[in-house]
């Protein structure tokens, strides 16, 4: 069991807490950067598609798991930030640029429905992000001549000064350096005032506003970034995908990302990497399991969403805090032991609350 | 001039009149307590205050300037902290995150500049927790610095919720019955630190309590309420022997 002696305040500040932790991380980026001259072009793919999970996950985790607003919606964005950047980039704005404007458009989509979003709480706020990726959905699939409707969008070939960002080694450099980027912007702006502002808003509104946090400014901030990252992952996910069609952005995928965040544990950047580790392997899961069940089950549509499902409600009901509180467990059950105790992580639960001023 | 003054103010919920043309002023410097049966208006006049209320008659004013119709965290930005009854704070982080977040007010930098954790981030990063290393060596939570708040027990949850609206840094610091929950010796520690606060760091407190020792220890002058309706403004011996007072406890 590792004690960190602290010596000043700046230890806890910064990202790393101690050397141990800046050698894992650097071992991993080096690993991530040696892989693909090592894998099959299968595997470095999967990767990619991993990256892009983790940076839509990173924006869905600002919103539900530190500030507490539920966006069942998410889909909308990813597929605004799509076909943003796929009609910028056939128009003739470079490859990069485009990327950023499609964030851009994308955050101030959210920006909108975040206000439209200030008063709404918990069930209503889901139901009303539900509505909005159905209009998206729509929307896409009706405006023909910009989006191709449901005949698809052909995604053009990623080139910018020579480069082809399309091929799998270069698009996934892309990724890698993006899904870094995402994450140092995402821990620094939870170690500042905005995050904690962020956190008092899902804790508690009341005490936040006593504390002078400016709700309407942190939940449209909020989702402002929050659609922004997501937008930045359907940008690049449209060139994964090649052709878009409305039905690549529906209420599943919007499930799929609410999945990511609640399975790899609300409240928690490692949980982003969790969880989006954990959506990519289950469908390949599914697939192995299919051969071995009985043929009227597995060959029936919706076997699928039905695990997902399952898998979503069994982490709800039994751990909430996700893969990364299993995985805390887990590591403080062997750095103690024999000593651990299950008592350890049971909160008590406080009763006396506040009469609720709202 | 007054630090806060509240001038016939008054709210009705539905039917129910729960603060009727109550007026009073608070001078710089004093403890000002409020008591009163159950029911009376004390918590409902904090809330008018915060501004999580809106006033239905009256104004009320924080050194001269109206504050009657400004949202609730302009009222904290201009230097009032308060606690609740029930603490009401940031369950799922630690106490040393909790008394950070309540240095909301005092921040200078954009969530772009945050965002990228350029070097003035950093040193205002410093700067709070230096001020918030104050706060916990003066109420004695260093024990609990990095624990979190839903494994606090009752009473270290009210000491820091008391810490961190002294983190604020307040002129005006409204506590909403600091004691209740608190066994008699950590009563104690409190109005010591109630007198410190005061005194040392020159906050101006209202207080709602129910503990007559307590409020004849450290306040000033105490308002009896009654149904929404003041009935005095007093010494606390004063208060207590008036007889309009003494028949709202007892009855008639």
């Amino acid at each position: 069991m590792r004690f960190v002696l602290k010596t000043n305040y700046a230890q806890d500040i910064n990202l790393f807490l101690h050397n141990g932790q800046r050698f894992w991380y650097g071992l991993l980026i080096a690993a991530l950067i040696l892989a693909p001259f090592f894998l099959e072009n299968f595997y470095i793919g999967e990767l990619t598609y991993l990256f892009i999970w983790v940076i839509a996950g990173a924006g869905l985790m600002l919103l539900i798991g530190y500030t507490g607003l539920v966006s069942m919606g998410h889909a909308a964005f990813m597929a605004i930030g799509a076909y943003a950047h796929a009609v910028l980039f056939k128009l003739g704005v470079p490859f990069l640029p485009s990327l950023l404007m499609a964030a851009l458009i994308s955050g101030f989509l959210g920006a909108i429905i975040g206000v439209a979003a200030l008063r709404m709480t918990g069930i209503y706020l889901a139901v009303a992000t539900i509505s909005f990726a159905f209009i998206i959905e729509k929307v896409i699939s009706a405006w023909r001549p910009v989006t191709g409707g449901h005949r698809g969008f052909i995604v053009p070939e990623p080139v910018m000064f020579g480069v082809d960002f399309g091929s799998d080694l270069v698009f996934y450099f892309l990724c890698l350096v993006i899904v870094v980027v995402v994450m140092l912007l995402v821990m620094n702006l939870l170690r500042s005032p905005t995050g904690r502002a962020m956190v008092a808003v899902r804790d508690s509104e009341i005490s936040a506003q006593a504390m002078g946090v400016n709700l309407v400014q942190t939940k449209t901030l909020a989702f402002t970034l929050s659609a922004a990252f997501t937008g930045l992952a359907g940008a690049l996910y449209s060139h994964k995908i090649g052709m878009l069609f409305p039905e690549n952005f529906t209420i599943f995928l919007s499930i799929k990302l609410l999945m990511l965040v609640v399975v790899g544990g609300l409240g928690s950047v490692h949980g982003i990497v969790f969880g989006a580790m954990f959506i990519s392997i289950l469908p390949q899961v599914i697939a192995i399991v299919r051969d071995f069940l009985p043929s009227w089950l597995a060959y029936r549509r919706g076997l699928e969403p039905l695990v997902f499902g399952a898998i979503l409600l069994f982490f709800l009901m039994y751990e909430p805090l996700g893969l990364y509180g299993r995985w805390v467990k887990i590591r403080a059950y062997f750095t103690q032991f024999p000593l651990y105790r299950k008592s350890t992580f049971k909160r008590q639960k406080s009763y006396l609350r506040t009469e609720r001023v709202h | 001039m007054s630090v806060f003054e509240a001038k016939e103010i008054g709210v009705s919920f539905g039917g129910v009149r729960a603060i009727h043309d109550v007026s009073f002023a608070v001078e710089k410097g004093e403890i000002f307590s409020i008591m009163g049966p159950n029911g009376a208006g004390k918590t409902t006049v904090f809330n008018l205050i915060s501004r999580f209320y809106d006033l239905d008659q009256g104004d009320l004013f924080l050194n001269g300037e109206r504050i009657s119709n400004i949202p609730p965290h302009e009222v904290a930005a201009r230097g009032v902290a308060r606690t609740f009854q029930n603490t009401e704070l940031f369950e799922n982080e630690t106490v040393l995150q909790n008394l950070l977040t309540a240095h909301h007010t005092h921040r200078r930098t954009s969530f772009l500049s945050e965002m990228f954790f350029f070097p003035k981030v950093r040193r205002q990063e410093l700067k709070f927790r230096e001020t918030v290393e104050d706060i916990i060596d003066l109420l004695h939570l260093q024990s609990y610095r990095e624990q979190r708040i839903d494994a606090l027990p009752f009473g270290a949850r009210k000491i820091v919720e008391l810490g961190r609206a002294l983190c604020l840094e307040p002129q005006l610091l409204l506590l909403d019955e600091p004691s209740s929950g608190l066994n008699p010796e950590e009563t104690e520690d409190l109005s010591f630190w109630i007198e410190d606060i005061n005194e040392e760091l020159g906050v101006t407190i209202i207080m709602v309590e129910h503990d007559m020792n307590l409020l004849g220890q450290v306040s000033g002058r105490v308002m009896a309420l009654s149904d929404g309706e003041l009935l005095t403004i007093g010494t606390p011996d004063e208060v207590r022997e008036h007889p309009d007072v003494i028949s709202a406890y007892l009855g008639e």
